[in-house]
């Protein structure tokens, strides 16, 4: 009845993705004091075209990801240093380049990018290199020089998440374990060492952060007022478009960064564990999709980027509920903006591309 | 290479595959734990702490604004207003709703014709503020400045034209020292009390006199707005708003027709005048002159306004009702004499007074030089003969002399509400000793006799002294209307003797005494009462042979006061009085002690006939208290040279105004020599 192309679309996933983006629109519409325009309007085009693209990548190949792993990662890094360049010769700090039709933030591209090239790394190491340095160093490079390009920018959220993304890669292709706790502890023991030697400002910010109340005007003021919005909230919120954080103000980047506030406010405790299971199913699905997968590339390359869509997702929450400093990671589908959800729609595209390329594999045994 | 003291372990495509997918399984899980923490953290925020953070959300959203409640009114025995309140109107800005700042401020300049020093101020101001919180462009704005402002609103972004109340004393510097001014509450103020309300825009607090020592009953109860607003403050909706509960209104026994005419009366003197009651000790009046605008001061005093005040040498910043100490000189005759009486000196006694008399090693003066001759009681109080008094003082020394002086109400602190009063002294052998460690000398005694050396009294005290000796009563001053009192004690001495006194006190206004300038033309009613004149320099034996130099030669502050103290009717006595003139000097006649205790005392028999003799007065004296205070000031800015810019008529009416008041107090226009006596 139903035509086999579209029957075979993973519909379980895009109907998951579909309730967290319209949920999404939902309260965009409401933190623009109930209206369509200008949030939820463009925030519904972009996610019906960024679907096509992600079901587009879909129907590629899995060895055509992997063969341009490092060449576009090449791209990246070489599109990370000119904007470097960009920078210093402009002054002041810079993210993107013009392209002219578009505005190239590689920083943000290289989140996927890096768990991509990882992958194909520890892919292409045969099997008793890995417990050799040679599987350590080549991808500590291939991790640190963006980490390092996008930490002087400055922009701490997204090196941490490359960082994240690399790291969960090495992980997850088998390195001893030693190695992950050993390096664990070293940080750990040396950042309250690193904290004496840092300036007085640099240790008030963190400080600011550990307890936001203690500067509600200044540096602590998104995060208490974000925590006002989502305690005030309640267990099942004030009401749809009753939220007073939101719509008097009070509460800053209610529409990007702390849309999660927002929604809090109106949805309550409900809507939030409601939203966060969605995300728990999503990263289920991604776990689940490496799980099944016999490809090496294909298998980090899946869990690797359902992972950097958790990133996403943990790190904005952890930052609204004043568990994280304020580092601007944006809620996947939830928060208006272009950008970010063009990288996690490539990743979910990408992790269907290596979905349905385990299934014809396992229908065509079958 | 290979790691150092890795096991040999060989890694196959099966257990690496393996090992995948048990740390894949773990990374689910870790995903699902970070989850679930998020979840409980949520939970915690928004159900164990969501009260606290509810009520903070509120806090955000609600802010509550204060309304100033309107003060209590002040008002006299018969109900008059004494202190009111004015509609107020106002312009403010707004400087986040500014469109142009330079324009509009330029605008409103023009249309509330503000100086440039109020723009400038303005200015500043504006740099300062941040978002909605309001600059103030000016109060105190006519109704047509309101409705000008108001009509112009939609080319006026930002401009919040508004009503509210503003204190208002109708008779202006009259009642000035009386009622006190009010003014916004000052930093320490704050400090003290951490009410909200003293820093709400608007509010004001009693600063002096009446208003300050009433003011918590004089304060109502506060109003509140509760709006919503922005983050920003912009106000989105009022939620509810409670009106202000106004204070109490306060009824004070003063007369406020004589309270003003009293401190007309007065004229170019600096003084004071105190009337009371007699049959109760209710104050009807006590003014002293010159005084300031509480108008004036309640907005916010000019600091040329004053800077003026200051240096006047008239010192209208003083209340020298209360506050004023000064030797009550010849006043305490009356007082001194009815201790003789009590001591048992018959009245009948006569002194021969030659002029001077030898005490110790010193020559003590009559201030009649030629002396007055053989004298009785009756006599030495009308003629206010000095050698009377010194020789029958020696007599019974001064410890009954002082009893009597306290039980009279010198020295007496009463329970006033004013923030201070000043109560002089009564001296006697132990107080000498006490605060000099030095013997009490028959000179003292027979310095204090006549009111100088170490005796001190306010003119309050001298208003209580004539109200006691006219009743025999020990009467208290008191300013609330239907205030609870004790019934005044007597005073003890035999209606006899006290008929003796003021019979005397009597001869002094209506006897060919020393008063006679005070004598009342009211059908029917006599004045009876004591001149005093209390000396501010020593006078040298080279001087005394040269001839005295007379005030009106000398500089106003060696000038001596002019006292008064008196009753009237005197067969029956209604109401006291008592009035200092601070270096009056006895120089203008229609200026002198007597005759402005006698005019206000009038002006509670037949009022219309005491203004119209006032008014004719003032003629002379260049007008109302308030046009000579505006000419004054006038005078003051041309002299500092701020006010360039008065055209020639304004000059010339400045100046002849300023020459009036000049002439009224320089004695030479109207000589009197009305100099009854010198002690």
């Amino acid at each position: 009845m139903v035509p086999a192309p579209i029957a075979r679309l993973p519909w379980h996933v895009m109907i998951l993705l579909f309730a967290i983006a319209a949920f999404g629109c939902v309260v965009l519409y409401s933190a623009a004091g109930g209206n369509i325009r200008p949030w939820a309007s463009n925030q519904t085009v972009r996610f019906i075209i960024f679907t096509i693209m992600a079901l587009t990548l879909a129907r590629m190949p899995v060895s055509r990801f992997a063969s341009l792993a490092l060449p576009g990662y090449a791209v990246m890094l070489v599109a990370l240093i000119l904007v470097e360049l960009i920078g210093g010769v402009r002054g002041g700090s810079q993210r993107w380049i013009n392209l002219g039709f578009m505005q190239l933030q590689p920083s943000e591209f290289m989140k996927p990018m890096i768990v991509l090239a990882v992958a194909q790394f520890y892919a292409r190491l045969p099997v008793g290199e890995l417990r050799t340095w040679n599987a350590v160093w080549p991808a500590l490079a291939l991790i640190g020089i963006p980490w390092a390009l996008v930490l002087v920018q400055p922009d701490l959220g997204t090196a941490t998440m490359i960082l994240a993304g690399g790291v969960t890669v090495m992980f997850l292709a088998g390195l001893p374990l030693r190695l992950f706790i050993g390096t664990a502890l070293t940080v750990a023991a040396i950042i309250p060492i690193a904290f004496s030697f840092l300036h007085d400002y640099q240790q008030k910010r963190v400080l600011i952060f550990l307890d936001p109340e203690s500067d509600p005007l200044g540096a602590g003021y998104h995060i208490s007022q974000s925590k006002i919005a989502i305690g005030s909230g309640g267990v099942f919120g004030k009401g749809f478009l009753n939220g007073t954080q939101s719509h008097l103000d009070y509460l800053p980047e209610g529409h990007t960064d702390f849309v999660f506030a927002t929604m809090a406010e109106e949805w309550g405790l409900a809507g939030g564990i409601l939203l966060i299971l969605a995300f728990m199913l999503l990263f289920r699905w991604g776990i689940r999709v490496a799980l099944r997968t016999e490809d090496k590339f294909a298998r980090l390359t899946a869990a690797g980027l359902i992972t950097t869509v958790f990133f996403y997702v943990a790190i904005n929450l952890m930052m609204v509920m004043g568990l994280a400093p304020v580092v601007g990671i944006p809620l996947p589908f939830m928060s208006y903006g272009g950008s970010s959800m063009l990288t996690v729609m490539l990743c979910i595209g990408i992790i269907m591309a290596i979905d349905r390329s385990g299934r014809q594999r396992r229908t065509d045994w079958g | 290479m290979k790691f150092r003291k890795a096991p040999r372990k060989t890694v196959t495509e099966a257990s690496q595959t393996f090992s995948f997918t048990r740390r894949a399984m773990v990374l689910g899980g870790l995903q699902g734990g970070v989850g679930a923490l998020l979840a409980a953290r949520m939970t915690w925020i928004s159900v164990a702490e969501n009260e606290k953070y509810q009520l903070l959300a509120e806090s955000n959203r609600v802010n509550l604004t204060l309304i100033p409640p309107r003060r209590g009114w002040i008002i006299d025995r018969h109900g008059r207003p004494i202190a009111n309140n004015r509609t107020d109107f106002r312009v403010d800005i707004i400087p986040d709703r500014l469109a142009d700042k330079d324009a509009t401020v330029a605008s409103l300049a023009k249309l509330l014709a503000l100086a440039p020093e109020d723009v400038e101020k303005i200015h500043e101001q504006l740099e300062k503020a941040a978002g909605f919180q309001p600059v103030q462009v000016s109060d105190n704005l006519t109704y047509e400045q309101y409705a000008a402002v108001s009509v112009r609103l939609s080319e006026l972004p930002g401009v919040a034209p508004s009503q509210g109340f503003s204190r208002f004393y109708p008779a202006g510097a009259s009642v000035g020292h009386l009622i006190g001014y009010v003014g916004t509450a000052s930093a320490e103020e704050y400090k003290e009390r951490k009410d909200p309300l003293l820093i709400t825009p608007g509010y004001k607090i009693g600063k002096d006199g009446l208003e300050r020592s009433f003011d918590k009953a004089l304060t109502g109860t506060p109003g509140a707005k509760r709006v919503e607003v922005t983050a920003r403050g912009k106000i989105v909706r009022e939620l509810t708003t409670r009106s202000d509960t106004p204070g109490k209104t306060l009824q004070l026994t003063i007369d406020a027709g004589l309270q003003e005419y009293a401190g007309r009366r007065l004229g170019t003197q600096s003084g004071s005048v105190v009337v009371i009651d007699c049959s109760n000790g209710d104050v009807l009046a006590m003014a002293s002159m010159p005084s300031f605008d509480p108008n004036s001061f309640s907005d916010g005093i000019g600091s040329l306004e004053w800077e003026m005040l200051s240096q006047d040498d008239h010192v209208p910043l003083r209340n020298k009702a209360l506050r004023g100490l000064y030797p009550p000189g010849s006043t305490v005759k009356p007082m001194v004499a009815l201790a003789l009486l009590e001591a048992g000196i018959p009245a009948s006694d006569r002194v021969s007074c030659g002029g001077a008399m030898r005490v110790g090693n010193t020559l003590f003066h009559c201030h009649k030089r030629r002396g007055h001759g053989a004298l009785d009681m009756r006599g030495a109080i009308a003629q206010s003969c000095d050698i009377y008094f010194y020789t029958m003082a020696l007599r019974i020394g001064m410890e009954p002399i002082a009893a009597m002086a306290r039980r009279l109400g010198m020295g007496q602190q009463f329970d006033l509400p004013f923030p201070s009063q000043s109560y002089g002294t009564v001296p006697d052998p132990a107080w000498k000793m006490k605060k000099y460690n030095e013997k009490w000398q028959a000179y003292d005694t027979v310095n204090a006799t006549i009111g100088q050396g170490y005796m001190l009294a306010n003119p309050l005290q001298l208003a209580v002294m004539a109200a006691r000796l006219a009743t025999g009563r020990m009467l208290t001053p008191n300013f609330l209307m239907g205030a609870k009192r004790t019934p005044a004690a007597s005073l003890g001495a035999s209606a006899e003797h006290l008929f003796t006194i003021r019979e005397a006190m009597s001869a002094v206004v209506n006897g060919g005494g020393t008063g006679g300038a005070g004598r009342m033309t009211i059908p029917g009613v006599l004045l009876a009462g004591k001149t005093g004149t209390a000396q501010v320099r020593r006078i040298t034996m080279a001087e005394r042979r040269a001839g005295v130099r007379r005030d009106a030669s000398l500089p106003f502050k060696l000038r001596d006061h002019a006292l008064f103290q008196g009753f009237a009717p005197f067969d029956n006595p209604r109401y006291a009085v008592g009035c200092i003139l601070e270096h009056g000097g006895h120089t203008i006649r229609n200026q002198d002690s007597a005759p402005i205790a006698s005019d206000t005392l009038s002006y509670l028999f037949d009022p219309q006939k005491a203004t119209e003799k006032l008014v004719e007065l003032e003629k002379t004296w260049g007008g109302t208290p308030a046009e000579r205070m505006a000419a004054q000031m006038a005078a003051f800015r041309v002299q500092k040279g701020l006010e360039t810019a008065l055209t020639p008529d304004q000059m010339n009416a400045a100046n002849a105004t300023v020459a009036a008041v000049a002439n009224a107090s320089t004695p030479s226009a109207n000589e009197s020599n009305a100099a009854e006596e010198q002690d």
